[in-house]
């Protein structure tokens, strides 16, 4: 596959995470959802660096960036939801809005 | 020829599953879809000449995802099928601006003059990747692991549920532990 093929897988799992990460309550699957896309940005890196820059590990470094990014989200996310339920018992984001404007 | 048609059942895969994680009911059935995600996008890296990337991408997206399938049936809104309910909101909304947003990437992606590939890939690219984090991108390794540990400080600190500070004061010099239920070994 060309570069842009892969870019565009890129788009659409980012796309199909924005999609997940909007539109759920549960806040789990809203982590779902980010998990997704930062998939979306393991294969973006992975391509550059296949077919723009393979002499240099840039992409490669991207890559390796993003899964730890997706490691700490992951920890973080269900610490917050740990966190949060003990305190108020909420489980949906739509029982968190102290903070909607 | 085998690696582009890999690469294309990997590809629709990754979206096929993706997308079924958010279609499905049933809490272990999006994490195993999401697990397939990535195990496909694991198989592009691989196809792509990343082994060590690659083999790192399935190992600890399969580690990961059979740790969210706990907290995920935990947390699950609708336990056993037995209260079915609405799980998303702002549906319409969200597709407009999911669908907007594939758009203008899409757009961007075809549109936009991508250079062709600069020099050729090393041998061994596990090696490039190593000498790179160990040297010029050394940075990038030490802020990972200043943030992976401040991670495991905070998640702890999230997750407790009564600390030493609760029970015995901020300067820990309480005589007795102020806990709900008196009792316990010395009181």
């Amino acid at each position: 596959m060309t570069l842009k093929l892969f870019l565009l897988l890129a788009a659409a799992l980012f796309s199909v995470g924005l999609y997940g990460a909007l539109s759920q309550q549960s806040i789990v699957m809203v982590m779902m959802g980010i998990e997704l896309m930062v998939n979306g940005v393991i294969v973006g890196a992975a391509a550059f660096w296949r077919h723009a820059s393979p002499a240099h590990p840039d992409g490669q470094v991207l890559v390796t960036v993003a899964v730890t990014a997706m490691a700490i989200e992951m920890a973080m996310g269900f610490a917050v939801v740990t966190a949060i339920f003990r305190a108020r018992d909420v489980d949906m984001t739509d029982m968190a809005t102290d903070l909607k404007g | 020829m085998l690696a582009t048609v890999v690469s294309w059942v990997l590809g629709a895969a990754a979206v096929a599953a993706g997308a079924g994680v958010f279609r499905v009911d049933s809490m272990a059935r999006a994490t195993f879809l999401l697990l397939g995600s990535f195990l496909a996008v694991g198989g592009e890296l691989l196809v792509l000449g990343l082994d060590y990337l690659g083999v790192l991408v399935v190992l600890m997206m399969t580690m990961e995802m059979v740790i969210m399938a706990v907290f995920m049936i935990m947390y699950m809104m609708n336990p056993a099928g037995l209260t079915p309910m609405s799980m998303v909101h702002n549906r319409r909304g969200s597709l407009v601006i999911a669908v907007g947003t594939f758009a203008a990437l899409a757009a961007g992606i075809l549109v936009a003059p991508w250079p062709p590939a600069a020099g050729r890939p090393p041998p061994d690219p596990t090696v490039a990747l190593g000498e790179a984090l160990m040297g010029s991108k050394m940075l990038v390794m030490i802020v990972l692991g200043v943030a992976l540990f401040a991670t495991m400080v905070a998640t702890v600190v999230l997750a407790t549920h009564r600390g030493r500070y609760d029970r015995y004061g901020d300067r820990l010099d309480r005589p007795r532990p102020d806990d709900p239920v008196p009792g316990g070994v010395w009181r």
